[in-house]
C-alpha cells in the first residue's frame, strides 16, 4: 500500500497546485451573497434556505471535480505520457489507479470540508448561537462525500476504456440515472409487460442510487438523520466503490498504452 | 555512483527476448491487424552497450515499451535479470527513459526525481543526496526550482536521464536518448552512457543515429519493418558497407598535372577525390609525386537515408519475391 499513498500523496500536491481548490473562492462568495441577501427576503427560514443553498453547491461543485478531473486522472496521464516512466518503476497499475482514486478523493475531503466550514459561517452570520439541530449539515456533507468518491470511481473506470468525452459522457449519464434509480424501480407504466418491468427493476438495482445519499431536506429543515441509513450508505459506497475500481483495475492491467 | 562490475561473466544474459510478436488490431471493428514486430529474438549481454538501430516506425520504441510492460506482447516472452517481464520486482534493477518524455506539470525536477525515488524505498536523506547528484550530472542543478511545465524538450530528456538512473539500476533502457538535444546535450549524454559501461551496468538504447550507436555501442541490432535484420558490431553492421575512400588535398603553381586532379571535384582551394579502397595508395603515391599536399584520407560510408533506404529496398525486394514465388 505504500505505493499507493506516494501516488495519492503526488496527485493531491497537483490537483492543489493546479488550483483545483480556487472553486472555493466562488463557493465563499455564493455563500457571503445568500447570507446577506436571505437576511432581507426569507424572514423566518433563513437557516432553511442558507442550508439547502449550501449543500446543493456542496454537491454540484463537487460533482464537477469529480467527474471532469476523475475522467482526467488517467486519460491526462496515459495522453501526455506522464505515467510511462512511473509504470517503469516496481509498481502496479492497480496501485497507480487506487493512489490516483485516494489523491482526488483526498483532494474532494478537504474541498468539501472547507466549504462545510464557510456553510456554518454562512449559517452563523443569520443565526446564532448554532443549534444542536444544526450539527446534521455536517452528516449531510458526509454523505456527499460518499457520492463523490464513487462518481469519481465510476469516472475512472470509463476513462480506462474510452476517450475523455465519452468517459464524461458516461459518467454523467450514470448519474442522472442513479438519481432516478427509485423512479425506475417502482415505475408503472399502464401498458409495460411483466418483462419490462423486471428488466427495469434489474438495471435499477444494478445502477449507483445517488438519491440513497440525499438527506439534504431532512436536514434543511432541523430533522436528524438516522445512523442505520448513515451506516448502510457507508457500506453501499465502500461495496460498490471497491467493484467499480476493480473493474477498472481489470480494464486498466490489460490495456496497452499509445 | 557505485560498480555493478561484479555482475559481469554471470552466464545468463541482461536482456533475453524470444519470439516477441506485438499486432495491433486497427479499422472500425478491429478486425484487421498490423503487425509492428515480428518473432523478435535477441539478448543483451551484461555489461554490454546495445544500440537499437532502425528508422522511424521500424519497432524499436514497441519492443522497449514491451520490455517495459507498458503495451503486452502478442506472442513470445523476454526477461530482464533473469526475471520475466510479468514481474514488477524486475523494474527495482531497471531504469527507463520514454521517448520524449513529459513529466508532472506542476512539480519541479527535484520533488519529480524525489517522488520517482520513493517507490525505490530510499530513505529521506539517501534520496536527497542522490537528488542533487543526479541534477548535477545531468546538468539542471541550476533549474531545481523550476516547475516542469516550463521546461524545454532538452531540459525534460535530462530530467528523464535522471530519473532513469536515479536509483542505481543495473540495466538502463533510453528510448531515443539523444533526441531534442542540442550537440553540446548529446555530447553529455554520449558522456553519461559511457559512464554506465565503465560502471559496469548494462544500457540498451535505441536511435536512428548510426554515429551514436558506432561511436558508444559494443553491439547493434538493426530492425526494419518489425523485424530484425541482424546483430554485431557497429562495424559489421554499418561500417563494413564502405563505399569507398576519399581523399582531400590541395594544389598549388608547382604541382604537376595529374589525372586525379581532373576527376577531383574542387571545393574552395580544395581538391576531393573518391576512388575505389584498392586504388587508394596508388593514388596517394600518385598525388604525392605530384607534388599536392594531402590533407585527409576518409573512408566513405552511407549516410543514414542510405543504410536505412538499402535495408527497407532489400526488405521490399524480399517481400515481392515471396509474392511472385507464391503466384
Amino acid at each position: 500500500m505504500t505505493n499507493v499513498w506516494i501516488v495519492a500523496r503526488n496527485t493531491f500536491r497537483e490537483a492543489v497546485r493546479d488550483r483545483v481548490l480556487y472553486n472555493l473562492v466562488f463557493f465563499a462568495l455564493l455563500m457571503m451573497g445568500a447570507a446577506i441577501l436571505v437576511g432581507q427576503i426569507s424572514i423566518g427560514i433563513e437557516q432553511s434556505v442558507i442550508i439547502s443553498l449550501g449543500l446543493t453547491a456542496v454537491s454540484v461543485i463537487g460533482i464537477f471535480i469529480a467527474v471532469f478531473i476523475g475522467v482526467g486522472l488517467v486519460s491526462k496521464e496515459m495522453e501526455k505520457r506522464t505515467l510511462y516512466a512511473l509504470l517503469a518503476k516496481p509498481v502496479e497499475r492497480w496501485e497507480f489507479l487506487l493512489g490516483k482514486y485516494a489523491g482526488l478523493v483526498m483532494t474532494l475531503t478537504v474541498n468539501t470540508a472547507a466549504m462545510a466550514v464557510g456553510l456554518y459561517v454562512a449559517l452563523w452570520s443569520v443565526k446564532h448561537p448554532l443549534e444542536r439541530s444544526d450539527w446534521y449539515v455536517l452528516v449531510a456533507v458526509y454523505l456527499i462525500l460518499l457520492k463523490l468518491a464513487l462518481i469519481v470511481a465510476l469516472a475512472m473506470l470509463f476513462s480506462c476504456f474510452t476517450t475523455p468525452f465519452l468517459a464524461i459522457l458516461f459518467t454523467a449519464g450514470i448519474y442522472i440515472a442513479g438519481v432516478f434509480a427509485e423512479d425506475l424501480r417502482t415505475m408503472q407504466v399502464v401498458d409495460m409487460t411483466p418483462a419490462t418491468m423486471k428488466l427495469l427493476k434489474g438495471i435499477s438495482y444494478l445502477l449507483p442510487n445517488f438519491e440513497n445519499f440525499n438527506v439534504m431536506g431532512a436536514v434543511a429543515h432541523a430533522r436528524g438523520v438516522p445512523g442505520k441509513l448513515v451506516l448502510q450508505d457507508t457500506w453501499y459506497a465502500i461495496l460498490y466503490g471497491t467493484v467499480v475500481l476493480a473493474a477498472a483495475a481489470v480494464v486498466f492491467s490489460r490495456r496497452n498504452l499509445k | 555512483m557505485p560498480s555493478v562490475s561484479k555482475n559481469r561473466g554471470m552466464p545468463n544474459p541482461a536482456i533475453e527476448i524470444e519470439s516477441l510478436s506485438k499486432e495491433y488490431p486497427y479499422g472500425f471493428l478491429h478486425l484487421k491487424k498490423k503487425m509492428s514486430l515480428e518473432s523478435l529474438s535477441m539478448q543483451v549481454q551484461r555489461g554490454e552497450v546495445f544500440g537499437f538501430l532502425g528508422p522511424n516506425g521500424a519497432g524499436k520504441s514497441t519492443t522497449i515499451k514491451l520490455l517495459m510492460r507498458l503495451i503486452f506482447p502478442t506472442s513470445g516472452t523476454a526477461r530482464i535479470l533473469g526475471k520475466s517481464i510479468e514481474d514488477v520486482s524486475m523494474h527495482r534493477e531497471i531504469g527507463y527513459l520514454p521517448e520524449q518524455p513529459y513529466f508532472y506539470d506542476y512539480l519541479t525536477v527535484a520533488e519529480l526525481l524525489d517522488y520517482f525515488a520513493r517507490f525505490h524505498r530510499l530513505r529521506a536523506a539517501d534520496r536527497q543526496e542522490r537528488v542533487q547528484r543526479m541534477l548535477k550530472k545531468v546538468g539542471l542543478d541550476t533549474a531545481k526550482k523550476i516547475q516542469l511545465r516550463k521546461y524545454s524538450k532538452g531540459m525534460l530528456q535530462r530530467a528523464g536521464l535522471a530519473q532513469a538512473i536515479l536509483h542505481d539500476p543495473e540495466v538502463v533502457v533510453l528510448d531515443e536518448p539523444m533526441s531534442g538535444l542540442d550537440p553540446l546535450g548529446r555530447r553529455e549524454v554520449r558522456d553519461i552512457i559511457l559512464e554506465l559501461k565503465k560502471e559496469g551496468r548494462t544500457v540498451l538504447f535505441s536511435t536512428h543515429i548510426l554515429s551514436d550507436a558506432e561511436m558508444l555501442c559494443d553491439r547493434v541490432g538493426v530492425i526494419v519493418g518489425g523485424k530484425l535484420k541482424g546483430v554485431g558490431t557497429p562495424g559489421e553492421m554499418v561500417g563494413i558497407q564502405t563505399q569507398g575512400m576519399e581523399i582531400l588535398f590541395e594544389v598549388d603553381s608547382t604541382t604537376k598535372k595529374s589525372a586525379l586532379l581532373e576527376r577531383a571535384t574542387k571545393t574552395g582551394d580544395r581538391y576531393r577525390v573518391h576512388l575505389p579502397e584498392a586504388e587508394l595508395y596508388g593514388a596517394l603515391d600518385e598525388l604525392k609525386a605530384a607534388g599536392a599536399r594531402i590533407l585527409s584520407v576518409a573512408q566513405i560510408k552511407p549516410t543514414l537515408e542510405e543504410f536505412f533506404m538499402n535495408l527497407v529496398d532489400a526488405d521490399r525486394a524480399q517481400a515481392n519475391a515471396v509474392e511472385v514465388s507464391e503466384q
